[in-house]
């Protein structure tokens, strides 16, 4: 009685664990959702071109809590022809905001870099929006292997 | 609080340089997706904008979420066209608000 007492907690606890797994994708396409509809308000709607932008991460991330991001875009900088602004998200962070840098002539570089939390693996994706509305797009996956978020 | 802020900027540069810019301010950035140990929500407090400008003029800014980390470090450029003095401000969600100049020498 004591052993099969034994048994069927540890197949609870497996049952449990198979769970929250099974919950996982759920969580995980809202918060992509949220991040498409963010891209959505910052792109007006209209399709941003795959080119240009460069992401830096680490391939894995071993700690969630801090992550370099560099993000930079292949485009002049001068006068009334320079990068306006770079929107970056994380699709799988309970609020995938990360961050929106603005540019100036004066940045010289449209290019900048920070240190960020990632709850979990994900893709990174950065839009980018000239002065003369031209949008071009890229997005990194990372692999995150303990999450920052603090839950 | 009120911890200095730390930079990082050539003192000189030529005319029309790109120049390297890092800035770090201590602060915790409470993303308020933490519990205390009684369970309850640690109210969320971060550093939610950073601006950077020379001589008056706007260089570069961000509008920050709690997905940055502690201590948020800031990396960017600067075209620097004449000597000057570069402000940079930090915007806490209680609205307390850090500034830090750096002056630079442009030939």
């Amino acid at each position: 009685m004591r052993q099969l007492s034994r048994r069927a907690a540890l197949a609870l606890g497996a049952s449990g664990a198979a769970a929250t797994f099974i919950g996982l994708p759920d969580s995980v396409s809202a918060a992509a959702k949220e991040a498409a509809d963010q891209i959505a308000k910052f792109t007006g709607g209209k399709t941003a071109e795959k080119s240009k932008v460069s992401i830096e991460l680490p391939e894995i991330a071993e700690n969630g809590n801090t992550v370099p991001l560099s993000v930079s875009v292949d485009a002049p900088m001068v006068g009334d022809n320079y990068v306006s602004e770079i929107l970056v998200v994380a699709d799988g962070n309970p609020n995938p905001g990360v961050a929106t840098f603005r540019f100036s002539p004066l940045s010289g570089k449209a290019e900048a870099s920070t240190r960020i939390r990632l709850a979990a693996t994900q893709n990174i994706i950065a839009v980018a929006k000239t002065s003369k509305g031209e949008l071009f797009t890229n997005q990194k996956l990372v692999k995150v292997t303990i999450g920052g978020c603090g839950g | 609080m009120a911890e200095k802020p730390r930079l990082k900027l050539p003192k000189e540069a030529k005319k029309g340089e790109v120049i390297e810019i890092k800035t770090l301010l201590p602060h915790v950035m409470e993303s308020g997706q933490r519990k205390d140990k009684d369970g309850k929500a640690i109210p969320r407090k971060i550093i939610n904008k950073f601006v950077c400008e020379f001589n008056g003029k706007p260089v570069f800014t961000a509008d920050i979420e709690p997905a940055v980390a502690a201590n948020p470090y800031m990396q960017f450029h600067a075209r620097v066209e004449e000597s000057g003095t570069f402000k940079f401000t930090w915007t806490d969600d209680d609205g307390t608000v850090t500034t830090a100049e750096e002056s630079i020498t442009v030939s």
